[in-house]
């Protein structure tokens, strides 16, 4: 066998020269650096949440991040470890070319994850149950119900018990769950407010629920994270948490609106269009979103096909 | 006449239309190479109509090599367009055409880069490995060989003739259905797969066979290499998934065409219901793809460690534990959906339950390498390359199996970095590490080291550079398939995503240059004995190139590593053998003719010529029973001209 090994075509390895070293050190340095200059003063919604839900949601991240470093660490260790040692030029090593198991060694690393993946399995079940998005936030204050309407492309959010409407950007009081019961009039689109936490789709024919909230004032990104044609990229909104006197004051303001959104209104709103800006509407119509949801289900309507 | 398909089907805008024109002429000038030194015949005759599974092999590899670059290409305009596309500035193409781009780029990359470069590995190899001389249906693996083509094919033709699906690699309905994607590009997309899964469901069924029924004798399932364990489990999951992913497009395409409605948004259509089958698809075939993968690292780091697999056992039932594992996992990619805590927290316990198998593996290939002698060579490069970025990939994977977390990078760009990670890190780099490793099997010489070293750090570092930026970018919010954006604070990781996607190409290019220059200077890497890396397992027992029946005396297995046993115990010189006459497959091209007909007959229900559908569809099945109906017919290669090429080979051996 050694006669065989020697006969061997040796490849031969640069051993690492110090300028080598340095080169590579100097690139990956340099990549870090810009990366550092790029995430300067950029805004991590899902690391910097602003609700309750997107807290917890962050902790649990940062939580099973550290328990997989249990595993990863050791890996990394022991691979650099383990290939600098074993080396075909390190003569010094141990070589044991038929040592092939130890029961000892395989029982730990079947042991050892299956009691990692116990413990995240666990917190999975409990968290998977207390961060349901149809799970309703308990608070103090009265939660208040908004019907959203992923259209093509935008979003239409309606207030039932307010009488309003807006496109594109809706207001809610902070410290309030919000109840959002969602549908599309359009393609699959899924509703996202990073800051603010999950995120769910909105089908047609379909209503989903999604249960937030903001704990404190501000204007918050969404987005539509589910491609639903052409005009998708162009589907973001605002989410805006104010203070419940801002909340009234707005609500208000909206019940006097001039513009209408009822049967007729809706029709010419759902026409396809993109990178639409806010609108708002007194809503005229309180089954509205009843309608959309059950149009899917009527035979004979010609959109529905 | 021709139902859809009218001259406004040709016409593109000018960037399509230049690229278009300039492919179109490159194909043309090799056609009149191939004619002018009178090569099509030579093609036809030793390639094309060939059953040998090691050609079909390299016929497959060529093509998923060309499908790269085409893929790639779709990679460098969507990281084009994501470094331009802010603000007032939309971009080099419109939405419309970005998303036929990224959708074309992930049917691409999976179905006909992956899946092509892994069934060619496979063809080469896995008979050799079993010691069998040939695969248990010769004719079907051609068959199944040419289908795939014709999926290449029609995707391809999407450019040229209409469009291709905007409806992303899996086409949700109701995005994908006849209300909202009236045209051929989701035609296209769907007849492409059909077409190119009935071919990879035929080579499922033919390796599990061939595994099954053409090993070597005495060699029991429990003495099988390790790479054939892998293929077994990976063609089994084939076997069980392909068939959903057939009905559930047959079903679509009926939507689409005879006005079904299995998944529309009206008339009680159940898009739901289509994104559960895609995924009880989709998810055993990643495990398609990187199982192959797994056995093909298992393969190298023995060899190049000096020293047997450890864990044998526990590899291949955390093989079998995997296998059995993907089918019970799906639904973690849609939590979203709205389905009870119940169903996403018992995927997504399920979903961490692979990782422990997967994490078992992992260690033994660290305690393989543990007290040997590592020889770091290309695919070992590959392996390590592997390790890491498989590590990381896996931690972000189980992340997002927790529901809870899952809420907030779903669709994302952190998504989309975590499965290229798997994707590249894990099966892109198995099928380099493979290649190189059993490149000078079929050649005879080995790949040039210092290019394959110089591509690895090109393929890492662009690697790193162009999805560091995406795991970025989706915790900063932004989702995928964006053909725009506002936020100018994301442009520059974007821009860093686009430089890596550059440097990944220059990996290829570097990849191309190594082959190129491995060929022109094959003199000095020859490979004389068979056995370039002192290898374990039978295919290196042959000489390189192997003959066509790979083995003249089919070896008797007593243990695992053979032909590492064989060595050890001396390579003695058999004498006064007794060659026998070897029966191999005639040529055939009843798989060039049944794959040419089947996607004439999908290009017909694609733009609806009703006439050609029929015509093409009756002639299709024509020649399949008239196939059927004639005997194997094979060429025998008589006991002496056995004997003369193995005299042959023997004499180079002693001469080297």
């Amino acid at each position: 066998m050694l006669m065989y090994a020697e006969g061997l075509k040796v490849y031969p390895r640069n051993v690492s020269k110090a300028y080598k070293v340095v080169l590579f050190l100097a690139i990956v340095c340099g990549i870090i650096a810009v990366f550092v200059h790029l995430l300067h003063g950029v805004n991590f919604p899902f690391l910097n949440p602003k609700g309750q839900i997107a807290y917890q949601e962050r902790q649990l991240l940062i939580f099973t991040s550290l328990l997989s470093l249990v595993v990863v660490i050791p890996v990394f260790l022991m691979l650099f470890f383990i290939v600098t040692r074993y080396r075909e030029g390190n003569k010094k090593a141990r070589y044991e070319p038929d040592w092939d198991h130890s029961r000892v060694l395989e029982a730990l690393w079947w042991g050892l994850p299956c009691v990692i993946i116990l413990i995240l399995a666990v917190v999975t079940w409990n968290t998977s149950h207390q961060l349901d998005p149809y799970k309703s936030i308990s608070s103090s204050n009265k939660p208040i119900t908004i019907e959203v309407v992923a259209l093509q492309w935008k979003w239409l959010f309606i207030y039932p018990n307010e009488g309003i409407a807006s496109v594109n950007s809706f207001d809610f009081p902070v410290n309030t769950p919000v109840n959002f019961q969602l549908t599309a009039d359009a393609p699959m689109n899924s509703f996202w407010i990073p800051s603010l936490g999950s995120q769910i789709y909105a089908m047609p024919g379909m209503n989903t629920q999604l249960n937030l909230i903001a704990n404190s004032i501000g204007s918050y990104n969404g987005s539509s994270a589910n491609i639903s044609g052409t005009g998708f990229a162009g589907m973001q909104f605002i989410a805006k948490a104010t203070s419940q006197q801002d909340y009234n004051n707005w609500t208000k303001s909206l019940q006097d609106s001039s513009s209408v959104l009822n049967d007729t209104s809706y029709q010419s709103l759902a026409k396809p269009s993109s990178y639409v800006s806010a609108s708002y509407y007194k809503l005229n119509d309180a089954y509205l979103y009843d309608k959309i949801v059950l149009k899917y289900m009527t035979p004979g309507n010609s959109f529905a096909n | 006449m021709f139902g859809r398909l009218t001259l406004g089907a040709f016409v593109h805008d000018p960037i399509t239309e230049i690229t278009i024109i300039a492919t179109m002429l490159l194909a043309l000038v090799g056609v009149i190479f191939l004619f002018k030194f009178k090569l099509i015949g030579w093609l036809w005759k030793n390639w094309f109509t060939s059953l040998d599974p090691k050609k079909i092999g390299v016929m497959y590899l060529c093509v998923a090599a060309l499908m790269l670059l085409r893929g790639l290409a779709d990679a460098l305009l969507i990281r084009a367009q994501q470094a331009t596309s802010v603000g007032a500035s939309h971009g080099i193409v419109n939405a419309d055409t970005f998303q036929q781009i990224f959708s074309s780029h992930g049917t691409m990359m999976i179905f006909f880069v992956a899946m092509g470069a892994l069934f060619g590995i496979i063809n080469m190899i896995l008979p050799m490995q079993v010691g069998s001389r040939d695969v248990a249906f010769p004719l079907l693996n051609s068959i199944s060989f040419w289908l795939f083509f014709g999926g290449v094919a029609l995707i391809n033709m999407s450019i040229i003739v209409g469009s291709f699906s905007n409806a992303g690699w899996l086409a949700y309905p109701p995005l994908s259905e006849l209300a909202f994607n009236p045209g051929v590009g989701v035609d296209y997309w769907i007849w492409s797969l059909e077409i190119a899964g009935i071919g990879s469901l035929l080579t499922g069924i033919n390796f599990i066979v061939t595994i099954l029924k053409m090993r070597a004798p005495g060699m029991t399932l429990m003495k099988m290499p390790i790479f054939v364990w892998s293929v077994l489990c990976s063609m089994s999951l084939v076997t069980f998934a392909f068939p959903i992913l057939t009905a559930t497009l047959t079903m679509l395409a009926l939507d689409r065409t005879i006005g079904t409605h299995f998944f529309t948004a009206g008339f009680g259509g159940d898009a739901m219901m289509y994104i559960n089958l895609i995924w009880a698809w989709g998810h055993p075939e990643v495990y398609i793809l990187i199982l192959p993968a797994f056995g093909v690292f298992s393969e190298i780091v023995p060899v190049f460690s000096g020293k047997r697999l450890f864990g044998y056992k526990s590899m291949v039932v955390a093989l079998v534990a995997i296998t059995i594992l993907s089918f019970t996992v799906w639904l973690h990619h849609f939590f979203t959906m709205g389905a009870g805590a119940d169903v996403n927290a018992f995927f997504g316990i399920m979903t961490m339950i692979i990782s422990i198998p997967t994490g078992v593996k992992v260690f033994n290939w660290l305690f393989t390498m543990y007290r040997g002698r590592i020889r770091l060579t290309t695919p070992m490069m590959w392996f390590l390359g592997f390790i890491v970025t498989f590590t990381i990939g896996g931690v972000a994977g189980v992340l997002m199996a927790v529901p809870a977390i899952d809420f907030e990078v779903h669709n994302s760009l952190f998504l989309v970095a975590h499965f290229h990670t798997m994707i590249i890190g894990g099966v892109v780099f198995g099928i380099f590490a493979g290649f190189t490793y059993w490149f000078p099997k079929f050649t005879g010489f080995t790949l040039n080291e210092r290019l394959g070293r110089y591509a690895f750090w090109l393929w890492i570092t662009g690697f790193c550079l162009a999805f560091i930026p995406l795991y970025i970018l989706g915790l900063l919010g932004a989702t995928r398939r964006l053909d725009h954006y506002v936020d100018a604070g994301w442009q520059g990781f974007f821009v860093i995503a686009a430089i890596g996607a550059v440097i990944i190409c220059a990996g290829v290019g570097m990849q191309m240059l190594q082959i190129v220059v491995s060929i022109v200077q094959r003199k000095q890497n020859l490979v004389i004995d068979g056995d370039p890396w002192n290898g374990r397992t039978l295919e290196w027992s042959t000489v390189a190139p192997p003959p066509e029946y790979n083995y003249a005396i089919v070896p008797e297995v007593t243990e695992r590593d053979e032909f590492w046993v064989m060595k050890k115990k001396g390579l003695q010189k058999k004498t006064n053998i007794v060659y026998e006459a070897i029966d191999v497959p005639k040529n055939s091209s009843f798989g060039i003719f049944i794959a040419v007909f089947a996607s004439l007959f999908a290009f017909a229900v694609i733009w609806h010529i009703v006439w050609l559908v029929i015509v093409a569809l009756i002639i299709t099945i024509l020649i399949i029973i008239f196939m059927l109906t004639r005997d194997r017919e094979d060429d025998t290669i008589s006991a002496k001209e056995v004997e003369e090429i193995e005299l042959a080979a023997e004499k180079n051996r002693l001469y080297a």
